[in-house]
């Protein structure tokens, strides 16, 4: 039988060879499901993994549904490395999209670009004021983070809710739950003419290089970890858990507002009750997947946007509903965890022992000493 | 007085849900292994008895069905916290965010069906005592064995050897694998009946609570469900409570509404998440009181052979 | 007589080393039977294969003569074997009664349980209230109550895993007596120790294991405690040099330290005093869980709540300050746990370096010279004989003693001014303990001031120059380590000094 015996030292090769385990896992599953649902699972395959890559234009979409992940992973990486579990990014995606969106909502014909930066800023501060909530009763109450901050994105969408369904409708928008349109200055600058793609990728690329450096070669990246990894050892060394737990929190809800902001400053351009897209639950298997790396965010932000976009090509061209996506993106993590064991462990076969033999006993060769 | 009568009765059923997933989440929790994945497991068990509903008419296999579902899922989960030691929570996540994309996925041709005519349940002559009967007896089966189940499980928890023993590994996994009890199978035999109770709390969502199928029709209940763990200190009366209590938050809402209070929706509808925040605000205060009370290996993972 | 119990051959193979390797063992009914061996001999394992927690690779277990497969805890318990762990296998918030149910089989009803524990406690003298929950017992009485569970099972072998390490030299002797009884009535026991005097003085017969193997089987009431270690380590004890203390300033002065516990398991400390010179050595003795933990994390600054003023460094109060401050005044700490509080397992020893040496991070900006740390941990691992695989290896790749060594060595090197050092040498093998007391002298020698805590008195003794006794959270006043006897010691591990004698 397969028994698992301790590394002494974590694999490094595994660590990389894990997250491609268990895409191929995930890939053979997917092979079995469409082969179940009737369709060719080859062009199944093309769909997910060809077509969203095949062109400039396809990478273009590929980068407005990846930045925001990558953003927000790269925020729940800190949390996560540091014990503190920040569900509720989605909810602080939400507030930072509104933030931005009423800073947007002030910019007339005649503003000018600036409006943007207010607009991305407002954006952060909103998610961090949002995630700020679950610090503080974390931080005075010891009330468990992963449950408050996953009861504010359900408070959060009915905010975002009422009031475009209320004070912030558009009163020229035939009683659609809508905002207005947000003047062209605040638009969030594309970069190439023709395409959505905008300066949102330069952005996350940015932080990318921010946070690595960050986490790897600053002492407060590397207390984090410690505070994360033993908590006793992060007490004797004299780091404060306190500060971590705001840090991470703030820098995460900064984050995910950030990208909220981006989203609705740009491809939406206005607030609607499809705001929230799930990114902030699709961020939190990114991080994983991406190993809780800055660089490795980037890959599997890659990884989980062609499933999006395979997902809604998989509804127009097959006729497969697009809640595909979410079940693969499930079952990603699922794997992954499973493989990410091997880092720590190798896989052994075993026999099942049978009665011990018995061995013809040799006197003891020791000296014995008689009594 | 009728319609007050009437709120009592609704908080009773809606209460029923949260107070059987909560039970089932307790008894993982009396474990030591925390299950984020209720909401996901009583995604999939509400399509799973949702289906088996509209197939079959008997609301009974439906009910099995969630079960299974439910327990299924929690093996999985089982299977890798337990064996393979992978991280609690992040590994209750993964189940819950698959539970939502696999029961979206699953629930497309059923979305908005209805199942027919549901039954009235009635306990004669009861009935018939005023504002008692209708708050009270009025119920579904579900409702009664709910409170049967509370009971059952506190004996079994405080007055039975097996409940002792469950406890034990909760409190310290490796004195009870050094005392030869079989840590892990008990703990996977914990998180699956868990699993299955949550299940069938997911069913009697989709099947009686409001019979129809909606994507993501949970709404958050599992979520608020691993709360009121912890708001009741890991014991089954107080779960039962605490549902209520809970149940009887979004109750208000309707019953608000239907009073014609001018709030809108949307406020009322953030009530129960609300009172969530507040109720675990308020327990999470005495740091000291919730580590005495907490099962102590909660959360943390288990090496035999260590 | 057929023996008890006979092992034949029995070897054991771990993916980094053999635990045992041929052991042969014969134990004989009424039998009081030591098993010697340094940490890391490999008596654990052998223990875990009789009690049927792990299985032998080869080699033959009998019982009375018969062989046997002993499978599982259950199995062993059914044969008559039991066994008192020397990490209790306690549950906490269940009663001692409920304890004890669980270790029992029979499926009785749990009035009779407490009606037999009662019997059981008063017949051998181990004073237990079946009714209390065990996190209200002290560590001597939670011991009671494993003791007690084993006995319930009518046990034909008892076996006893470093029994006296939590125990007063009182209550050892104590211990001893019902062991003796039980003996007397036929029951064999096995006796876990590395502790030569107490072997001596207790059992009938022992058998030596050195790296797994047996180096010897003796009658050790014949034996002298230099033969003994000689079967046990190869060599005689190292010889420790100790030179006349060289006193200077007070670096250390604790005053009124009283302080509340945090939890229901702790132990309040109050009015603790105490004072530790530069160039001297006080030992802390005590029993665990007497309150050394949480004088330690007072010292530390892992908890901050001590009173103001109760805690000075040359002068300065430091009693609120967090433990980077106060190491920046030169005040370092090594603690008790390796893995997990004094090193993060899964990091890398030049990561564990970052962890209280902060030369190799920038003052203003934070940042990390990752090769200027590399280098550091490379330093140490070479002044200090860290067996590993180099700075790049994990802390859990390391045996105990050289993560020991590890960390003791990055505290040395830092040329504190005090050091404050729990349990030195505990799960150290003999050769690391010897070098890392023989680094603690030189620290000494060297000016720096060391406060000591361990609970094995031999080392006290042997490089302390003062002797201080930590029992129920308070702190005896100190005694020149020349005018101390272990008798003395003893009787203050159970609080039994006289208040007048004003402290060194």
């Amino acid at each position: 039988m397969l028994k698992l015996e301790a590394r002494p030292q974590p694999s490094k090769a595994m660590s990389f060879a894990s997250p491609l385990l268990a895409l191929a896992i995930t890939v053979v599953i997917g092979i079995v499901l469409f082969m179940l649902l009737g369709k060719d699972p080859l062009k199944g395959l093309y769909v997910f993994f060809i077509e969203p890559i095949k062109s400039g234009y396809a990478l273009s979409e590929l980068s407005i549904k990846a930045t925001p992940l990558v953003l927000i992973a790269l925020g729940l990486a800190v949390c996560f490395r540091s014990n503190i579990w920040n569900i509720g990014a989605e909810g602080q995606f939400i507030v930072g999209a509104l933030c931005a969106g009423w800073m947007a909502m002030q910019a007339g014909p005649d503003t000018s670009r600036f409006i943007v930066v207010l607009v991305l800023l407002a954006g952060v501060l909103g998610g961090m004021l949002w995630a700020g909530i679950v610090a503080l009763l974390r931080d005075r109450f010891n009330a468990n983070e992963i449950l408050v901050s996953l009861m504010l994105v359900y408070v959060a969408d009915m905010v975002l809710s009422y009031l475009v369904y209320g004070p912030w409708k558009d009163p020229q928008g035939y009683n659609f739950p809508q905002t207005i349109t947000f003047a062209a200055a605040t638009k969030i600058p594309r970069l190439i003419d023709g395409w959505r793609m905008n300066i949102g990728v330069l952005i996350a690329l940015a932080a990318v290089a921010g946070f690595w450096v960050f986490l790897f070669r600053t002492y407060r990246g590397y207390q984090l970890q410690v505070g994360g990894l033993a908590p006793l050892a992060s007490r004797y060394a004299g780091f404060s858990s306190r500060s971590a737990l705001w840090t991470g929190l703030l820098l995460s809800g900064g984050m995910a507002g950030l990208a909220g902001g981006l989203e609705a400053a740009g491809p939406l351009g206005q607030l609607t009750p499809h705001v929230p897209a799930g990114y902030g639950f699709a961020a939190i298997i990114v991080a994983f997947v991406g190993r809780l790396h800055p660089v490795g965010s980037i890959f599997s932000a890659v990884l989980m946007s062609m499933f999006y976009i395979g997902g809604e090509l998989a509804q127009s061209r097959l006729g497969l509903p697009k809640s595909l996506t979410g079940v693969f993106q499930g079952l990603l993590l699922f794997t992954l965890l499973a493989c990410d064991t091997l880092i720590h462990y190798r896989v052994r076969w075993q026999s099942v022992p049978a009665a011990p033999s018995v061995k013809p006993v040799a006197a003891p060769t020791q000296k014995i000493r008689e009594a | 007085m009728e319609s007050f009568a009437l709120l009592i009765a609704a908080t009773l059923n809606a209460g029923t849900v949260l107070a059987i997933a909560g039970l089932g989440l307790l008894i993982n929790e009396r474990a030591g292994i925390v299950n984020l994945g209720a909401e996901g497991m009583m995604l999939v068990a509400a399509i799973a008895g949702f289906a088996t509903a509209v197939h079959t008419g008997n609301d009974w296999l439906a009910f099995g069905a969630g079960a299974a579902a439910g327990a299924l899922m929690a093996a999985a989960f089982g299977g890798l916290v337990i064996w393979l030691n992978t991280n609690q929570y992040a590994t209750g996540l993964a189940l819950s965010l698959f539970g939502a994309g696999f029961s979206a996925f699953a629930g497309i041709q059923y979305t908005q069906q209805k199942l027919g005519e549901r039954p009235h349940f009635e306990i004669a002559g009861l009935t018939d005592i005023p504002f008692i009967g209708p708050a009270l007896f009025r119920q579904h089966p579900m409702v009664y064995l709910t409170i049967a189940l509370t009971v059952g499980l506190a004996w079994f928890l405080y007055r039975s050897r097996a409940g002792l023993v469950l406890r034990a590994v909760g409190e310290s996994p490796e004195s009870a694998h050094a005392l030869g009890y079989p840590v892990r199978r008990i703990r996977l035999a914990a998180v699956m009946t868990g699993g299955a109770l949550c299940g069938v709390a997911g069913a009697y969502v989709s099947v009686i609570y409001t019979p129809l199928w909606v994507e993501g029709m949970i709404a958050g209940k599992g979520w608020i469900a691993l709360a009121l763990t912890t708001f009741a200190t890991w014991r089954p009366a107080r779960v039962l409570l605490g549902a209520y209590l809970f149940g009887g938050v979004t109750m208000l809402q309707f019953h608000l509404q239907g009073e014609g209070v001018q709030i809108p929706s949307q406020f009322l509808t953030m009530l129960p998440y609300l009172a969530t925040i507040v109720v675990l605000v308020l327990i999470s205060r005495n740091a000291t009181w919730i580590r005495v009370n907490m099962p102590a290996s909660l959360g943390k993972p288990f090496f035999p052979g260590s | 007589m057929t023996p008890r119990l006979e092992l034949l051959g029995i070897s054991k193979q771990y993916p980094a080393v053999k635990a045992n390797d041929a052991v042969s063992l014969r134990v004989m009914p009424g039998q009081i039977h030591a098993v010697l061996g340094e940490n890391g001999a490999g008596k654990s394992t052998l223990m875990k294969i009789i009690y049927g927690a792990v299985r032998p690779d080869e080699g033959e277990i009998r019982w009375n003569g018969q062989p046997v497969l002993v499978r599982n805890p259950h199995e062993a318990r059914g044969l008559g074997i039991s066994m008192v762990f020397q990490h209790f296998s306690l549950f906490d918030t269940l009663s001692a009664a409920e304890n004890v149910w669980l270790g029992l089989d029979k499926t009785m009803p749990l009035a009779d349980v407490i009606e037999r524990i009662r019997k059981v406690s008063h017949e051998y003298g181990l004073d237990v209230d079946p009714l209390r929950p065990v996190h209200t017992l002290s560590v001597g009485e939670r011991q009671r109550v494993e003791i007690v569970r084993a006995l319930l099972t009518k046990p034909q072998l008892l076996i006893l895993d470093e029994p006296t390490s939590v125990l007063t030299p009182q209550a050892v002797e104590k211990l001893f007596v019902t062991l003796r009884q039980l003996a007397r009535e036929g029951c064999s026991i096995l006796y876990i120790s590395h502790k030569l005097d107490e072997i001596r003085s207790l059992c009938h017969h022992c058998t030596v294991l050195r790296g797994g193997k047996v180096t010897g089987e003796v009658d050790p009431t014949k034996e002298s405690n230099a033969s003994l270690s000689r079967l046990m380590i190869g060599a005689e004890p190292p010889q420790l040099q100790h030179r006349e203390a060289k006193l200077g300033d007070v670096a250390l002065e604790v005053k009124g330290l009283s302080l509340a516990k945090q939890s229901p398991f702790g132990t309040t400390l109050a009015e603790i005093a105490l004072q530790v010179r530069a160039g001297e050595i006080v030992g802390v003795a005590g029993v665990s869980g007497n309150g050394q933990q949480e004088f330690m994390a007072a010292l530390s600054g892992e908890d901050p709540r001590a009173p103001r003023g109760s805690i000075r460094l040359f002068g300065t109060d430091i009693a609120h300050m967090s433990p980077r401050h106060r190491r920046r005044l030169g005040l370092h700490f090594v603690p008790e746990e390796r893995l997990g509080r004094g090193a993060v397992p899964t990091l890398s020893l030049a990561q564990n370096t970052l962890l209280t040496r902060t030369e190799c991070v920038g003052r203003q900006s934070g940042w990390i010279d990752v090769a200027g740390v590399a280098r550091q941990a490379e330093e140490l691992i070479r002044r200090f004989n860290v067996k590993a695989g180099g700075p790049d290896a994990a802390a859990k790749s390391l045996s105990g003693g050289n993560l020991q060594k590890f960390i003791v060595g990055r505290e040395i090197d830092a040329r504190p001014k005090l050091l404050i050092v729990s349990q030195p040498t505990w799960g150290v093998d003999v050769g690391a303990a010897a070098q890392i007391r023989a680094e603690l002298l030189k620290l000494r020698d060297a000016g720096c001031a060391l406060l000591i805590v361990s609970e094995e008195l031999d080392e006290l003794f042997e490089i302390s120059d003062r002797l201080v006794v930590i029992a129920q959270g308070r702190v005896s006043p100190s005694v020149p380590v020349r005018e101390a006897t272990v008798e003395m010691i003893g009787e203050w591990m159970s609080g039994l000094w006289a208040k007048e004698t004003a402290h060194a």
